[in-house]
C-alpha cells in the first residue's frame, strides 16, 4: 500500500545566521538549554565539559586597539549532509558503531537516540565543529526545577551524548497540528516550524527553514547550489560555512559583510581567499 | 502448546513401531530376545536420554514462556473501576466527550475530572465506584490517577493526530476493544523496564512472533513493521527504514 500522499515534498531544515547583527548576548544560549532540557553543572567554570547545544563563540581579527574588530558566532549542530547530497555521510552519523545517530532524507536533520547511544563518543572525536557533548554525570535540577522540564524533549542521562536537534520535537508537534487539521503539509497557510534559538534573537539575526523551499527567507538568503561539488554552496558571496573544503556539507550557514570574518571560517593559506581557492579532486 | 504428556505419547508409538519392524531381524537371535520386553530393551539405547531432555526441554519452555513472565510483571488495579459501555450510552460525541483532540492537535489521552464533572457533580447512582469517585476525587478536586495501559518509554513520540486522522485508523486498532469493555483490566507493570504489559505484550508473542491483532503487542518492532507496509518510507540512512526522530524525541 504505497500511496502516493504518504510521500510529501522532502526538505532540508536549514540555518542562517547574520554574524554582522549578532551582538553575543547569548540569548540562544538560555532559550536553547530551557527548551531542550539541557542539563548544567553545580560549577560551570569548566567549560569543557559543560553542555552547551548552542554555543556562542567569540574571536576578533587579530589587530591592535584601534583596528580591533570583534564578531560572535553561535554554533549550532551543523547538521552536516556529507558528501554528494543527502548522502548522510556526516562525520559523526559515518563512525557511529551503534547507529545511535542516524541522518533522515526527509528532513536533513541528524538525530540521536539518547537510549540508542553506550558512550563511546568516536562522533565526539568526528565532529569537527565540537557540537557534541558528553554526559559525564546524571543531571541534578534544583530542587523543584524538574517540575519546569519539557514533556517534549526526552531528558538524557549519564553516558551518553547529546546535541543540537534543530528543536527537532516542535517538528513534530506542529505536524500533529497540521495532521489535526485535515492538511498533509506545510503550505501558506501553516508556517514552518521554529526553534527556540530563531525566535529568541533579539536581532534577528538567525534564520532557519526549508532550504529546498524557493519562498523561504532561508534559501533567498542562501541560494543553495545544489550542483556545486560541495553540494548546497552558497551562491551569496556574502556566506560561508564553517570549515567548507573538509565537505562536510554542513546546513548552517553564516552571513558577514566583513571579509576577515568569512575568511575566519576555514583555514586558508596564503593567496587562497573564500572565493578563490578550490576543492582538492578527491578520487573514489 | 504440547504438555509434557503429549510429548511421551508422541514419542512412545513411533518407538512401538521401530520395534515391531526389527523384530524379524533380532528373532535370530534369542539372547536378546528373552532378556526382557521392549521398556527394557530400550533403556540401554539412546531413547530415554532423549525423552528426558525432551521433558527438561519443554519445561524449562513452560517455565520461561509461561511462569517466569508472571514474576516479571507486577500486577496494579486501576484506582477506581470504570465502564465504557454505560458511558457511551450517556454521553453525546461518542469516545470524542472523553478522548478529544486538542486546539493544537496534540490528543488529550487519559481523561481528567472536568470531562466527569458535568454528569457526576453528585452521586447518582448507588454504585461503590461512582461513590468513590465522587468522594474521594471529584468532591476534593483531586484527579483520578489512572494506570495508562499504552503508555510508551519517555524517548517516544506518538501521535494521534497522524494515525487517527490522517490514516483514518479505528482506536481499536491499536487499543483493542477497550471501548466496548464494561470494566477496566488489571495493569500489568514490569518490575525491570517500569512499562506496560501492553508494550511487549505477553512473552510467547514476543518468541513465536505470533501475533494477530495490531494490539496485542506495540514495541517498536510492531510500529517500524505497519510504517514499512503503510507509508515505505526509508528514510533513514542507518537502517532503510523511517528515520528515528519520526517516533523519538
Ligand atoms: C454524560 C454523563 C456522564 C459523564 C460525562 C460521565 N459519567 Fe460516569 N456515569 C454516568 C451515569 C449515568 C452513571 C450510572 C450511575 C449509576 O447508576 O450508578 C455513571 C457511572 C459511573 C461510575 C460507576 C460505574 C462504573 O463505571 O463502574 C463511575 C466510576 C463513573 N461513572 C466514572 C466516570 C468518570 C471517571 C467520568 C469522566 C471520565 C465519567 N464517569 C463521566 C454518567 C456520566
Ligand atoms: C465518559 C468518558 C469516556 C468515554 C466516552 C470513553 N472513554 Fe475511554 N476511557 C475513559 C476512562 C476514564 C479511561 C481510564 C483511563 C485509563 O485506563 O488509563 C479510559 C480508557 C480508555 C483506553 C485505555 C487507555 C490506556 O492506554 O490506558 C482506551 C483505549 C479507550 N478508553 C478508548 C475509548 C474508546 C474507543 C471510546 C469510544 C468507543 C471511549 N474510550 C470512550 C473514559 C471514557
Ligand atoms: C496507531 C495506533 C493507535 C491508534 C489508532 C490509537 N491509539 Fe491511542 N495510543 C497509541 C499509543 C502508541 C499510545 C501511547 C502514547 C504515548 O505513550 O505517548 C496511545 C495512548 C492512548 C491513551 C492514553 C494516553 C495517555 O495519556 O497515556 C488513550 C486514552 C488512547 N490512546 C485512546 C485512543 C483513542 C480513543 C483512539 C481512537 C480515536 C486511539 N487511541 C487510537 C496508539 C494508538
Ligand atoms: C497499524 C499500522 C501502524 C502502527 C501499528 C503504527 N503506525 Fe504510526 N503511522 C501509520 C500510518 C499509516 C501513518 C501515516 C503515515 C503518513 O501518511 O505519513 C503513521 C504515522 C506516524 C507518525 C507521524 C509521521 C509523520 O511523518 O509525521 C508517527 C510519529 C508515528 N506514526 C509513530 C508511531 C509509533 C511510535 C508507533 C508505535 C507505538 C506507531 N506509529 C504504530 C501506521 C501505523
Ligand atoms: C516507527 C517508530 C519508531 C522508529 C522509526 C524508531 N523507533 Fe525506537 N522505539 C519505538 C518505540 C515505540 C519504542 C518503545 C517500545 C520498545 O521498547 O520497543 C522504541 C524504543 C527504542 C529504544 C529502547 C528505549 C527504551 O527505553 O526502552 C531504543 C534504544 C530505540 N528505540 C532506538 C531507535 C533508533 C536508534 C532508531 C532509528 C534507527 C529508532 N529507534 C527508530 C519506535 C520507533
Amino acid at each position: 500500500m504505497k500511496e502516493g500522499h504518504h510521500h510529501r515534498k522532502e526538505k532540508k531544515f536549514g540555518m542562517v545566521i547574520d554574524l554582522d547583527k549578532c551582538t553575543g548576548c547569548g540569548a540562544c544560549m538560555v532559550a536553547c538549554m530551557a527548551e531542550n532540557n539541557v542539563p548544567f553543572k553545580q560549577n560551570e567554570t569548566d567549560k569543557l565539559d559543560s553542555i552547551t547545544w548552542m554555543r556562542v563563540y567569540k574571536f576578533d581579527n587579530g589587530k591592535k586597539f584601534p583596528d580591533t574588530e570583534v564578531c560572535f558566532l553561535p554554533r549550532p549542530c551543523m547538521h552536516c549532509e556529507g558528501q554528494s547530497g543527502h548522502s548522510g555521510h556526516s562525520p559523526c552519523v559515518s563512525v557511529c558503531p551503534a547507529t545511535a545517530t542516524d541522518y533522515d532524507t526527509d528532513s536533513g536533520i541528524v538525530s540521536q537516540i539518547y537510549t540508542r547511544c553506550f558512550g563511546c563518543r568516536y562522533c565526539m572525536a568526528a565532529c569537527p565543529y565540537h557540537a557534541r557533548h558528553f554526559n559525564w554525570w546524571d543531571p541534578v535540577w534544583p530542587e523543584g526545577m524538574e517540575k519546569a522540564l519539557s514533556p517534549n524533549v526526552s531528558p538524557r542521562m549519564r553516558g551518553v551524548v547529546e546535541k543540537c536537534s534543530f528543536c527537532f520535537h516542535r517538528y513534530q508537534l506542529a505536524m500533529d497540528e497540521i495532521y489535526a487539521k485535515g492538511h498533509r503539509d506545510f503550505d501558506e497557510k501553516v508556517p514552518e516550524y521554529q526553534t527556540a534559538c530563531t525566535q529568541a534573537c533579539p536581532t534577528d539575526a538567525i534564520v532557519f527553514g526549508d532550504l529546498n523551499n524557493p519562498n523561504h527567507e532561508v534559501n533567498q538568503i542562501v541560494k543553495p547550489d545544489h550542483n556545486h561539488r560541495l553540494t548546497g554552496k552558497s551562491g551569496n558571496p556574502k556566506v560561508f560555512r564553517l570549515l567548507e573544503r573538509l565537505e562536510t556539507n554542513p546546513k548552517v550557514y553564516y552571513l558577514s559583510s566583513r571579509e576577515w570574518v568569512r575568511r575566519a571560517g576555514d583555514n586558508y593559506q596564503g593567496e587562497e581567499t573564500p572565493e578563490n581557492y578550490k576543492v582538492k579532486e578527491v578520487h573514489h | 502448546m504440547s504438555t509434557t504428556d503429549d510429548n511421551t505419547n508422541d514419542v512412545s508409538p513411533e518407538e512401538a513401531e521401530e520395534t515391531t519392524e526389527e523384530t524379524p531381524e533380532e528373532s535370530s537371535q534369542p539372547d536378546y530376545d528373552s532378556s526382557g520386553d521392549e521398556e527394557e530393551c530400550h533403556c540401554s539405547g539412546p531413547g530415554l536420554p532423549i525423552l528426558f531432555f525432551i521433558i527438561g526441554f519443554v519445561a524449562m519452555l513452560i517455565f520461561g514462556w509461561f511462569i517466569f513472565p508472571e514474576f516479571l510483571y507486577c500486577k496494579i488495579k486501576q484506582p477506581i473501576d470504570f465502564n465504557h459501555v454505560l458511558h457511551m450510552e450517556e454521553v453525546d460525541k461518542g469516545c470524542e466527550s472523553c478522548h478529544f483532540f486538542r486546539e493544537d492537535g496534540t490528543f488529550a489521552g487519559v481523561p481528567k475530572n472536568a470531562q466527569c464533572i458535568k454528569c457526576h457533580a453528585e452521586v447518582q447512582g448507588d454504585d461503590p465506584d461512582e461513590l468513590e469517585f465522587v468522594e474521594k476525587y471529584i468532591s476534593n478536586g483531586v484527579e483520578v490517577p489512572w494506570l495508562s495501559y499504552s503508555r510508551q518509554p519517555d524517548c517516544v513520540f506518538f501521535s494521534h493526530a497522524a494515525h487517527v486522522k490522517l490514516a483514518n485508523m479505528d482506536c481499536a486498532e491499536c487499543h483493542g476493544p477497550m471501548g466496548e469493555s464494561t470494566s477496566l483490566k488489571v495493569y500489568e507493570k514490569n518490575w525491570l523496564s517500569q512499562y506496560s504489559r501492553d508494550i511487549w505484550g505477553k512473552s510467547v508473542l514476543n518468541m513465536l512472533n505470533m501475533k494477530q491483532h495490531t494490539w496485542e503487542r506495540m514495541k517498536m518492532y510492531d510500529c517500524a513493521v505497519c510504517h514499512m507496509e503503510k507509508t515505505g518510507r526509508e528514510t533513514s540512512v542507518q537502517t532503510a527504514k523511517d528515520g528515528c526522530f519520526v517516533c523519538h524525541k
